[in-house]
């Protein structure tokens, strides 16, 4: 009897055994020859497809499948040609023209100016409800209107003068409007594809795409892999003959990987501070300041953080140098500044370390060494690293100004909804830049931003920005930011910057060519090879 | 006995049907959404957003629709991995979970078993010391310290086996070694313990006494006798443990990058995907309701004194 069951129960382990083996598919393709890199990438895709993505993880993905206008040089990450070959701009800067080169999509079809036009008008379709949509629909004439179901097609600036030339108008002079155009929402979408097999156009079996490489296999939550477009038009500079991306959301897990030499390039970023110590030291690590700010919310619907008087104590009374050195201590930048450095402009000085005054301002404010200040909560999402700043936070303005704060971690979506409703009093927040301009960051506290949770609102701010907006490129516009930037941070102290966050990456440049660390962590493929 | 199983089978329609109503409505009221963004969407995107998964419709024609589509084995399409139905994650993600759980739960029952047996034949004497307080370790160390050190040892030091990944990549089968292991140690542990002890309180039963007595021989008494009344206490624990050992792993799936569905079971909630919570709820709930049903049926079999008749 025993025997009889046993055999049974063994009969049927081993069945769903085989059966599991089967659907999972251990049949593989051979690898073709040549030189494959495997990317540690963070986490999983949500998506392939150009008008659902959002962030670094799918990004990367992004940058190997599709190509558009124009793409990011790979040290500087301003615009170089990639479809388009050239651009010139009309006298008052609103109307560019681009002359694009004779491309096809990986399945032969061409890529012509019509490609563009139809494809920007289905990203920002409203019925597409692509989140990214609001980057074009910003800078197009006409586009926000269009996006936000008011207006038909007809009316946004796109046009196509001819099979390769394309003329886009834009709202204003727009000065980053090219740079801006490297991102993924500006991509080229192979509309023929998405007609003729509707949203499973991204699987690998129906994908087509017009980057330096197309889509092989996609496992979820085991891996992406890509192989070369053989019909890129740039393809003589693509030397990978396979891109693998992994999805590890577990550093420790990421880190050993790379480690024990299963990974090329770890491209997870932040590094707990129990690892960073170790990966500080290795030559492979490569850290560059980041087009990102990591700064503090005061809500100015609250009754004491309405006073200036003691926003501006609370920021003056935060040594954000000492925060850098001895506690985040991965290189980030202390700057007292909002925006990051970056061409053509110098950040703000911002408010200075100064326990002296901020002691003084609170005083004047009513609460002399910090008596009768009411107890605030700081809210953070619960990560390690913003942990571990809040309470440096906590405890430089109890030794500096007497004051207490409650400090309170919640998880990802419930920590947003909270923020984005204005429920908090103090709250942690950043910012990583899409784009090389100043505007990217300061527009987030316009008055009519969706991004300003702690509802800033300064009709001097906004009309600075408005001018900004309206002026072409050069001096006098980079000027009028930053005046904008100092008035926000020197006069209304409207929030705390804390510092400026720095990519981290691990990649051992002796032996992979073509890869440099940048301001905007972007890398592009083409040109990544093996040091001979 | 059949007439016990269709009864048992007619009950799991209402116990899930209680599980996916209360799972439901329970995930609507956590702050935030599938759509939460740190970039702010317009409204009108969002409202765009909203229509085109039906979010947009009153909360109890949305439940009424996500019922009508589960009864068609249409479990929706998920909110976060865009690119894919909660059909395809689970059907991609579940054979996964099973093949490292069937190992794990293997491996503990072999192991377990035999050290259980052997510490009880050998009662206080050094065997069962060592294999007692091994399983004692076993199952007062968490997984999450025993992955990572187990990482390091026979990955980072010794360099045996890969740090991480799954049997169809490059490493092929090495790969399950390490996460089946350490997932099946605390089983192991507690199989062997419950062996230990079963055998041992057998030993001491009448019936044991009478075969004796008959002058059988020692083995047949042991394995024809006493294992088989002593395997009772570990066959109605091992339905649970399965249910455990396959939807528990999420910590050994995390640290050994195994593609199972305890990954999505985590990181749905996190990422308010609902469509994808209720799926991985569906599936674990089913999972330990028919464990629980195997195992009754199991001990009809092993015990003769039980009848559902």
């Amino acid at each position: 009897m025993e025997a009889y069951w046993m055999k049974k129960l063994f009969l049927a382990a081993a069945g769903v055994l085989s059966a599991a083996l089967l659907v999972t598919g251990c049949g593989k393709k051979a690898a073709s020859k040549g030189t494959e890199m495997v990317i540690e990438n963070g986490a999983e895709p949500q998506s392939i497809d150009p008008t659902q993505i959002q962030g670094n993880v799918e990004q990367r993905i992004n940058a190997a499948l599709f190509e558009g206008l124009v793409t990011t040089d790979p040290k500087t990450c301003v615009a170089v040609p990639a479809v388009a070959e050239s651009w010139d701009r009309s006298a008052d800067g609103s109307v560019i023209t681009f002359h694009l080169r004779k491309t096809t999509w990986s399945d032969g079809t061409p890529v012509t100016a019509q490609t563009f036009v139809d494809s920007w008008l289905y990203f920002m379709a409203p019925s597409t409800a692509a989140v990214y949509a609001y980057m074009p629909a910003m800078v197009i004439k006409g586009a926000a209107d269009y996006n936000a179901g008011k207006a038909d097609a007809g009316k946004v600036g796109l046009r196509a003068i001819d099979d390769y030339t394309l003329e886009v108008t834009l709202v204003g002079p727009v000065p980053y409007a090219v740079d801006m155009m490297t991102h993924y929402s500006f991509d080229p979408l192979p509309m023929h594809a998405i007609k003729k097999f509707g949203k499973a156009w991204i699987k690998p079996e129906n994908f087509v795409g017009n980057g330096p490489f197309v889509l092989e296999s996609w496992v979820p939550q085991q891996k992406v892999t890509v192989v070369p477009n053989e019909k890129y038009w740039n393809k003589q500079n693509v030397f990978l003959s396979r891109i693998t991306f992994l999805p590890i959301d577990d550093m420790t897990t990421a880190y050993n990987k790379y480690k024990n030499g299963e990974v090329d390039w770890n491209a997870t970023d932040t590094f707990p501070f129990d690892m960073l110590n170790e990966v500080k030291l290795r030559d492979d690590y490569q850290v560059y300041p980041n087009l990102a700010s990591y700064y503090l919310e005061f809500n100015l619907n609250n009754k004491t953080l309405k006073d200036v008087r003691v926003r501006k104590a609370l920021t003056e009374s935060l040594d954000t140098k000492e925060l850098v050195e001895k506690v985040t201590q991965g290189g980030q930048l202390a700057t007292g500044a909002f925006v990051p450095q970056m061409a053509g402009y110098t950040p703000a000085d911002g408010v200075k370390f100064d326990v002296v005054d901020a002691k003084k301002l609170l005083a004047e404010a009513g609460y002399p060494d910090g008596k009768g200040f009411p107890k605030l909560t700081y809210i953070y999402n619960t990560s390690e690293q913003h942990k571990k700043i809040a309470e440096w936070t906590q405890q430089q303005w109890k030794k500096n100004l007497g004051i207490d704060m409650d400090l309170q971690n919640m998880e990802w979506a419930t920590f947003l909804a909270k923020r984005q409703a204005n429920d908090f009093e103090i709250a942690r927040d950043g910012w990583i830049g899409d784009y090389q301009d100043p505007s990217n960051f300061l527009e987030l506290l316009k008055s009519d931003s969706g991004n300003n949770d702690g509802r800033y609102n300064n009709p001097d701010y906004d009309a600075l920005l408005e001018k900004a907006s309206k002026m072409p490129a050069g001096t006098e516009r980079m000027q009028v930011l930053r005046d904008a930037e100092t008035m926000m941070l020197d006069r209304d102290a409207a929030v705390i910057p804390m510092y400026i966050y720095v990519t981290q990456n691990l990649i051992d440049l002796d032996k992979w060519e073509g890869w440099y660390p940048n301001t905007l962590d972007l890398h592009p493929y083409t040109g990544l090879k093996l040091k001979k | 006995m059949g007439k016990f199983i269709v009864k048992r089978l007619l009950e799991l329609i209402p116990t899930m049907f209680v599980i996916v109503t209360l799972s439901f409505f329970m995930i609507r009221l956590a702050p935030g959404g599938p759509f939460s963004s740190e970039r702010k969407v317009s409204p009108e995107i969002m409202a765009n957003l909203q229509h085109k998964y039906h979010m947009d419709e009153p909360l109890g024609m949305q439940y009424l629709r996500y019922l009508g589509d589960m009864l068609h084995g249409d479990l929706g399409p998920s909110f976060k991995n865009k690119d894919f139905t909660v059909n395809q994650l689970i059907g991609a993600s579940m054979p996964n979970s099973l093949i490292l759980g069937v190992t794990a739960l293997a491996i503990a029952v072999l192991f377990g078993i035999s050290f259980g047996l052997l510490s009880a034949v050998c009662q206080n004497t050094w065997v069962d010391y060592t294999t007692m307080s091994a399983a004692s370790i076993g199952l007062s160390v968490p997984l999450f310290v025993v992955g990572p050190v187990a990482v390091l040892v026979f990955a980072l030091r010794l360099r045996w086996l890969p740090t991480s990944g799954w049997i169809n990549g490059r490493q092929g089968w090495k790969t399950i070694i390490m996460p089946a292991m350490t997932l099946a140690l605390p089983y192991f542990s507690s199989i062997a313990r419950l062996t230990r002890a079963s055998v041992l309180e057998t030993l001491r039963s009448d019936y044991i006494r009478t075969a004796r007595a008959k002058g059988l021989k020692n083995s047949v008494v042991m394995v024809k006798h006493v294992l088989r009344g002593a395997l009772l206490p570990v066959v109605s624990y091992l339905g649970p443990a399965f249910a455990g050992i396959v939807t528990g792993s999420v910590v050994i799936e995390q640290i050994f990058l195994v593609p199972g569905i305890g990954n999505f079971f985590v990181k749905s909630a996190l990422n308010r995907d609902y469509t994808l919570i209720l799926g991985t709820v569906v599936v674990y709930s089913a999972i330990l309701v028919v464990m629980n049903l195997i195992v009754d049926v199991l001990y009809g079999i092993l015990d003769p004194r039980i009848s559902y008749e």
